[in-house]
């Protein structure tokens, strides 16, 4: 119980401080997994509109491709970029292993089917005749695209937050791409595994600590738009 | 932030064994590294065995290990080449205070061994290929033994801290450098058992990954953190390492040393 007691008071005390890069580390895991939830973003609204609005052979068969994406494992999607980036792997020569750009690479590739999955369903879900209104309105494609997406921003906001938890909690990947170095790829996840395998339970707990209170700010400030969206 | 560790810049990739980070050593030489010559290290902590897969690929510019036998191995395969002693401390047995197989002051580490299979004795073997795990590795085949599949004998597949920490929860027995434990004891309950056997010493050398071989090795920044191990200061920092915390220093420096006179063969 000690242990326990003794940790979460020095825990708090880090918190207070700041000691162990704590501020430093919660920065740049914000940073790696914000950059890889924007770029999924991206990927997943283009992706996902294009999913939910055509009809094309072996559609379905891409919905199973991107279900599966959204479980994939970060420690093979890991093991996949680092081959790829290891200065003997194909990409060597782009010098990106052991940097924080390969783990934005690699939170994106966890992260884009989970917002693409998401977008997907999301844009299903919307009313056929709203396609055949703003159709009739007179609307250009990339409009008509624009005021989909903007009436489907609520769900849009939930594969954010989705694909941002799977980002900033996962560690696998992390480890191998980033090399958890000190300074430059160490984010919060890998450093909790650090501290532990050096037997300091005080600062793994006060990471630990930032990592929740982390994921439950953006969550928060997530919700509290879409509450705010759906009342006015 | 965002640019950190994507520009050029003078850096180069370490792969080295978790005892050397563990233990908080590489926290302190490497700034003086950074400050003498410029390079920035990013250090890779693996088990000594992708240690040194890394730089049989090529994917390091230097090694810092303690697995003598494989490391040699590469040094006749031309992977690394300038190959030289930096440091020894040694290997304990560490287990349980209240010592189920009676191993507590036993000479021969074998002997140890043989009465902790004879018991049936939990066991926390590191399982990954490590220098460590090579040695215990190696003991248990001295003593004639292949605990492997052995209900009482368990791998972790992690490093030395977290090895540790579960022999510490399971009262269990395993193997630790002395370095890594002293760094943790203050965490654990473990008891150092048997020591001081000469199959028991853990030597660790340094050396870089051959520029010849691999084309994007950094031949220079290899060389210099090779000549900065073994330099008299750097040794004069192993020398202190740990003494001020611990009452004993974690490593005692050997550069220069020939292998023999470390009762090495």
């Amino acid at each position: 119980m000690d242990l326990i007691w003794d940790g979460i008071r020095e825990a708090l005390r880090i918190l207070g401080t700041g000691d162990y890069s704590l501020w430093e580390i919660t920065l740049r895991s914000l940073f790696i997994s914000g950059s890889a939830v924007a770029i999924s973003l991206l990927i997943g609204t283009a992706l996902g509109s294009v999913l939910a609005f055509n009809e094309f052979p072996g559609r379905n068969l891409a919905f199973a491709v991107v279900n599966t994406g959204m479980g994939l494992p970060p420690v093979v999607v890991g093991l996949l970029v680092a081959i790829m980036l290891w200065r003997s792997g194909p990409l060597g020569q782009l010098n990106l292993i052991y940097t924080p750009l390969a783990m934005i690479a690699a939170q994106t590739i966890i992260a884009a089917p989970i917002v693409t999955g998401f977008t997907a369903a999301a844009l299903r879900s919307l009313s056929p005749r709203l396609r055949s209104q703003l159709y009739a309105l007179g609307a250009s494609r990339l409009q008509m695209l624009w005021l989909i997406l903007w009436e489907a921003k609520l769900p849009l906001l939930a594969a954010v937050m989705a694909g941002f938890g799977a980002a900033v909690s996962e560690i696998g990947a992390s480890i191998m791409v980033g090399g958890n170095l000190a300074g430059e790829t160490r984010v919060l996840t890998t450093a909790v595994v650090l501290e532990v395998s050096r037997g300091e339970f005080a600062p793994a707990i006060a990471l630990s600590i930032v990592l929740l209170a982390l994921i439950f700010a953006v969550n928060l400030i997530l919700t509290t738009v879409q509450q705010q969206e759906q009342r006015s | 932030m965002a640019a950190a560790g994507c520009g050029g810049g003078k850096e180069i990739i370490l792969a080295t064994t978790t005892s050397t980070q563990d233990s908080g050593l590489l926290d302190e030489l490497l700034p003086a590294f950074k400050q003498e010559s410029g390079y920035k290290v990013k250090v890779i902590a693996v088990g000594s065995g992708e240690a040194l897969a890394m730089a049989d690929r090529g994917d390091a510019d230097a090694v810092l290990a303690h697995a003598p036998s494989s490391e040699e191995e590469l040094v006749d395969k031309g992977s690394v080449v300038n190959r030289q002693l930096v440091m020894h401390n040694d290997f304990v047995i560490l287990g349980p205070a209240d010592d189920p197989a009676g191993i507590k002051g036993v000479d021969s580490a074998t002997e140890a061994l043989t009465a902790i299979a004879d018991k049936g004795s939990p066991f926390v073997s590191r399982g990954d290929d490590s220098g460590t795990d090579k040695l215990e590795k190696s003991l248990w085949k001295k003593a004639g033994l292949d605990p492997e599949g052995e209900g009482w004998y368990e791998q972790s597949g992690q490093g030395m801290g977290a090895t540790l920490q579960i022999a510490n929860q399971r009262g269990a027995y395993t193997i630790s450098d002395r370095g890594t434990y002293l760094a943790q004891s203050e965490n654990l309950d473990l008891e150092v058992l048997v020591e001081g056997d000469p199959v028991l010493l853990n030597v660790y050398h340094v050396m870089q990954v051959n520029p010849e071989r691999f084309g994007r090795v950094n031949a220079e920044g290899g060389q210099a953190f090779v000549e900065f191990m073994v330099s008299e200061e750097t040794q004069e920092i192993i020398r202190n390492f740990g003494v001020e915390e611990f009452g004993q220093p974690l490593f005692i420096p050997d550069a220069g040393k020939s292998e023999s006179e470390l009762g090495l063969d």
